[in-house]
This record gives structure tokens, sequence and C-alpha cells, in this order.
């Protein structure tokens, strides 16, 4: 990735007590996001990917958790190492959080509005007043009808698609450099979804925003990152251009991610009605295996990867891959099903 | 109920994919129907206003007529709050139907007390979203899978159970050891073939599976797609397959219809909607569906506004606000029917513009 990277994230490590010992949930993630682009960050549950994003913010509850190590760098500076003081200052004001479930995540008891100005009030002298006049702009920039009105609503008197967009205007609230985006249209409807992503798109044309797009979907990763993260187990396993990834992933994990989703159209009816499938299930992080994380589930498996653990190395220009045979994992045998 | 027949009978031929062409009486080389709604609906009073006086009622289904065949998959799909789960307990007689019937296998299950139903109840079963909260924290795999079969007395002693739950699990991939385990101990994707041993339990011949696959990873979602269909080929199931995923209901369903405001507004073949979708709403759906391609164009149809409320939908037909083909003086003001697109073709369309071929 490009070196004016916004976001450096390097060998990040965050684990968590549990009465079975230690684990560690972030395991040495590295990764950039450069600027005004998205990332994406792809994995299934428990993978770390969220971890990774509070980990950013330092929002990780401690304990039982903790960030062991690594660093954090926006913009060069390691935010790991800022005092809590300064922490605050770049919360919500550098760098801005939405989550999956708008519900939960807005408080009941205040008007979006009133929530919209104390994010503004936090990291911005301004009147009441103007920080008012200020939230009814936001809204009225992510769409929600009437915001002159709807700027004293409360949470429960908004739809779904409408409560997230209220998070993105909080969220958006002091103009972040970056977002951190964690599942943010899983909970909603795929109409809903697309009114969403497509928001976030043009918002981020216009504000020049990263964002760090969290998300299990590869169909919303292929319509709206630049580039890919697949994390495993708290590893990142492959990391490239999307276009790249898509085109021949090279680790057998992404492979498989690949293969088992269902695609609309001919191809979904030119096979059988069987998808493929990643066999097993992901490894308990209390008790990881020697080799590689992946290699009781792989079907590339040799003798070398339940012994070894393969280092997270470039397998072309411009992309890593941890596996020993990633040269030959190759593009998915789609074709095959005709 | 004997013992003595095996637990698993082979399966009647399932229906082709391609065949579109709705079936009316029985016989012939066409499969019959199993479960049929005539014109049911379900309204659901919603007390507001002052001290909760003023009454108003919320539509979750309104007169909908849909028939499941034996051994297919009819896919039903729709954004959350258009009714479909509803739908699914009333074939089940889950949801008592405020008006219209529901007729199982030639039987009107509409009239019947809940003991004339237990029976019947045998022959249905239904499979739920969410694995967590769908299984009893305090029973064991053993008690779960095995209560069913004791209430239907479905095994003349505990040895013939026991080899009955043996075999269950073992259909459904899961080791016969694990019998003595509670739900916690299993992970989201297990704990979802447990819940489906225990419908298979009954030896049913109608599934509704309700959002089976939301709840689970992707790796896992198509490890329990494929479950369900290999059960299907292998038992001759019926399946009402709810979701509100297209990408995966087009993989599983043979037939499929698409829920909006408690009414169907399209229902085909399942090649036959997603090749020719016909009415608006289908095409928003598709289009807004992300691809897992990025060289694919995106597509620009995206739909304004939310889905209005069931309590108060807008008069005409629904989705009318919403819609970019609407026509201004009937759209808004009259309710298009269900109607077949071309006689013969099973294709149906509830639009009073719809999409040529």
């Amino acid at each position: 990735m490009a070196d004016d990277a916004l976001l450096r994230v390097r060998e990040l490590v965050t684990s968590f007590r549990t009465d079975a010992g230690t684990l560690r949930a972030v395991d040495e993630v590295s990764f950039d996001v450069p600027r005004a682009a998205t990332v994406a960050l792809v994995g299934e549950s428990g993978c770390g990917k969220s971890v990774t994003a509070l980990s950013i913010l330092r929002l990780v509850a401690s304990p039982p958790g903790r960030i062991e190590s690594g660093r954090v760098e926006l913009d060069g500076r390691d935010l790991l190492g800022l005092p809590e003081r300064e922490m605050r200052a770049v919360r919500g004001n550098d760098v801005s959080m939405i989550f999956q479930e708008p519900m939960t995540s807005l408080n009941p008891v205040y008007s979006v509005g009133w929530q919209i100005m104390e994010a503004i009030r936090l990291h911005r002298k301004k009147s009441r007043r103007d920080a008012r006049a200020r939230a009814v702009e936001l809204l009225r920039l992510v769409g929600i009808p009437e915001p002159e009105t709807n700027v004293d609503a409360y949470p429960h008197q908004l739809s779904g698609g409408q409560r997230q967009r209220v998070m993105i205007a909080m969220a958006l609230a002091c103009e972040p450099k970056l977002l951190l985006a964690d599942e943010p249209t899983t909970a909603l409807d795929v109409t809903i979804q697309a009114q969403i992503l497509e928001l976030l798109r043009e918002l981020q044309q216009r504000l020049a925003m990263s964002i760090l797009l969290i998300t299990h979907d590869l169909g919303v990763v292929a319509e709206n990152a630049s580039h890919v993260v697949v994390m495993y187990a708290g590893r990142v396993v492959e990391r490239a251009p999307v276009a790249a990834i898509f085109a021949r992933p090279m680790h057998p994990y992404t492979r498989g991610l690949l293969e088992s989703i269902p695609r609309v159209g001919r191809e979904a009816r030119a096979g059988s009605r069987r998808l493929r499938t990643i066999e097993g299930m992901v490894p308990d992080l209390r008790a990881l295996p020697p080799g590689c994380r992946f290699a009781d589930r792989c079907p590339m498996r040799v003798e070398r990867c339940t012994s070894e653990e393969p280092p997270l190395d470039e397998a072309a220009p411009g992309r890593l891959s941890r596996c020993w045979r990633a040269a030959e994992v190759g593009p998915e045998p789609r074709e095959e099903a005709s | 109920m004997s013992t003595s027949r095996p637990l698993f009978q082979p399966a009647p031929t399932p229906p082709a994919r391609e065949t579109s062409t709705e079936m009316e009486g029985g016989g012939g080389q066409r499969p019959r129907t199993l479960v049929a709604t005539d014109r049911v609906s379900k309204y659901f009073p919603v007390r507001g206003g002052w001290l909760g006086r003023s009454t108003r009622v919320l539509r979750a289904v309104d007169g909908v007529s849909l028939r499941v065949r034996r051994g297919e998959t009819m896919g039903l799909v729709g954004e959350s709050g258009c009714g479909k789960s509803t739908l699914g307990r009333l074939m089940l007689r889950l949801v008592e139907p405020t008006f219209g019937r529901v007729v199982f296998d030639g039987r009107d299950l509409t009239p019947l007390s809940q003991r004339e139903l237990r029976p019947l109840r045998r022959r249905m079963q239904i499979i739920f979203q969410d694995p967590y909260s769908s299984l009893n924290p305090r029973m064991t795999v053993r008690e779960i899978v095995g209560e069913a079969i004791r209430i239907h007395k479905l095994a003349k002693s505990r040895r013939a159970e026991e080899e009955r739950i043996v075999s269950l699990l073992e259909n459904v991939g899961l080791r016969a050891d694990v019998m003595d385990r509670y739900p916690h101990e299993f992970s989201g994707g297990q704990r979802q073939r447990i819940g489906i041993a225990r419908a298979l339990a009954v030896e049913p011949e109608f599934i509704v599976c309700d959002e089976p696959i939301s709840a689970l990873d992707v790796s896992i979602q198509a490890q329990i797609v494929n479950l369900l269909v290999e059960l299907q080929e292998r038992l001759g199931l019926a399946y009402l397959f709810v979701s509100h995923d297209l990408k995966v209901v087009e993989h599983v369903s043979h037939r499929v219809a698409v829920m909006y405001l408690g009414k169907i507004v399209e229902q085909a073949a399942a090649d036959d909607l997603y090749e020719h979708p016909r009415h608006p709403y289908t095409r928003a759906l598709l289009a807004a569906a992300p691809q897992p391609d990025p060289a694919r164009k995106r597509a620009r149809l995206v739909l304004e506004g939310d889905v209005p409320s069931p309590i108060d939908p807008p008069p005409g037909c629904a989705f009318h606000p919403r819609c970019p083909r609407a026509v201004k003086g009937t759209c808004d003001r009259e309710l298009p029917p269900l109607d077949e697109v071309k006689n013969g073709t099973g294709h149906k369309v509830a639009c009073w513009n719809p999409h040529a071929d």
C-alpha cells in the first residue's frame, strides 16, 4: 500500500483473560488504510475484526481485555502511546465509529439532535444554537427527511435505516479523517443496506474520509472497498487490492469464503443446488494448533502446515498471504460446475 | 406409528426445477399439493392513543393464497415486517388465522381443535433462525431430540428410541457421542443441526425453515444449506424456505414468492423469477443485493424511503410510494390483483405496470 497511509496498524496484539487462560483475539495484526480510501476487514465471528477496530480507538474493556503491544499510527502519531486525555480528543473527532445495531448504540432518553449536539460541543467551541444548526445540517446531509422537525425526534420514533443514518450523522459531526464502520448494514434490510452504503460512498467522496469497513459480506466488500484484509482466528491471513483478491485469492481460506457465497444469476442455476463449503469449524483460540490455524479445514494441507505456521509474506507484488502454498491457490474453480 | 418400518423412506422424485406450470387437482406426473393457504389473513390489534383506548389493526398477512407441493422448496422472500414469518407460522397453525383457511394434505386445519391437530402436527415442523434461543439450555441433546419421539410415541422401547436418536444425529452430521451434552457446548452451526435433527425426529413431510441460516457465519451457512438440500432429496421433504437473502433462496428453491407488506407481489418458478422479474419491487430487491464481483457495475437502482407501516398501509398498491413505475391515478387508488402474466406459466405478478419480458 502507498506511503501516504492515514492509518498504520503494526503488530497489534490484544488479549483477553478468561477462566481458561489468556487468549489473543488480535495476534500481530498489521495493515494500512490509505487516505480517502475504503479498506475492508473481513472474517467470520470471533476472528478478531471488531476487537481490532476497538483497539484502534482504545475502547477494549479492560479487564478482561488488554492491548499488549504494537503500534496504531494515525498521521504518524502513535495512538497507543497517548495519555487518555489526548486520546479522548481523538475519539469522535479524528476517528469515529459506527456500529451494527443502531438501536442499542443510541441513547433512548435523549433526542437525536441532543446526541449529535453533544458530539459537536465536546470537540468544538460552539454555542447551543450553532450546534443545533449543525445537527440539522448533518441530518440533512445523511438524508433524514424534515431535519428541522426530526432533530427533536427520539430514536424509537425512527426506523432502523433512519437510526443508522443518525449514527452516521453523529460520527461525521466533527468531520473525522477515519471512520470505523463495524458491520454498519448487517442489521438492515437489503434495500435499506443499499441506501446506507450509497450514502457512505457519497460522504467519503465529499469529505475525503478514510473508511475501515468491517464486514463478513463479500458482496459489500466487492462494491465498496479498494483493499481487503482477511482475518482468521486472530491472524491476518491475506492482504490485497480488491480486484486481485476476487480474481485470484492467494489463501485457501479466502478462496473458501468466496466459494461458499451463493450468487444471483445464471451461474447460480448452472450448477447443482449445493454450495461449496469450508468443512469444520474455527479453532478454539485458547487451544491453537502448532501450525497454520486453518490447517485442519484446509483442502490444500501438506505436512508442513500442521507443524509450522507460515509467515505473512509477499505472495505477489502488492499482495501478502500467510500460506506455504500461496502461489498454488489459484482462482476459484467455478467453471467446473457448468 | 410402527417402528418396524425404516426410519427414512426413499424420496419421491423431486420436481424438476424448470416446471413453472401451476397445477390444480391431484394425480398426473406433477407432484401433489401438500400445504395450501386460501386467502389467509392475520391481523393483530395494536393499542395506542390515550390509555390505549384506540385500537388499530396491523395487517401482518393479508389474503395470501400459496401452495407448497410435496418434495419441493417454496422460497418466501421479503424484508423485515413483510409478514413472511407470520405466513410460515400460519401454515403450521402456530398462529391462528383471522380470515381464510389452511389446508394440509387435503384437510382444512382451521376448524380443528388442538387435540385433533396433534396427529397432523407430527407431519409438519419448523426450524428457527436463532439456534441460540430455540433450544432449551437445560436439556441434553438426547432429551431435545427424544422429546418429540416420546410425545408422538414413535419408539416402542428405550432402546429403539436411542437408536433413532443416533440415526437422526448421524443424518444431520453430528456424532452419536454428543448425546449427553447441552446446547451451550455447541457452535451456532452445530446447534442448527440439532434443531434440524429435532424437526426430523417425527418424520415430517413439511418443514418451515424460518431464516435458518441468517444467524450463521458464511462458511457455516453453506454447510447448513447443503444439509437441507440433501435431506430434501433423500426424504422427499417439502420446505417453505423463509429468508431475506435472495441469493440463498435462488439456490435452494424450486419456486419463489416475494412478499411486501403482507401480500405476495410476485410468484414464479425460481428460474423465471430471477431471469425475468416483473414486479418493480422484485427488481429492486435483486439490484440491491451486493454482488461479490468488483468488476460488475454497481446497480444504480436504489429504492427511496422505508417500508411503510403495515398499520396504515398506503392505499392502492402498498409499494406505490417507493415505486419508480407508479402510475398516478391507478397505483395509488386500486389494489392490483395477483394475476398470471401469461396463462399457464404460473408466473404471477400483482402490479398495474409490470416490467415487460
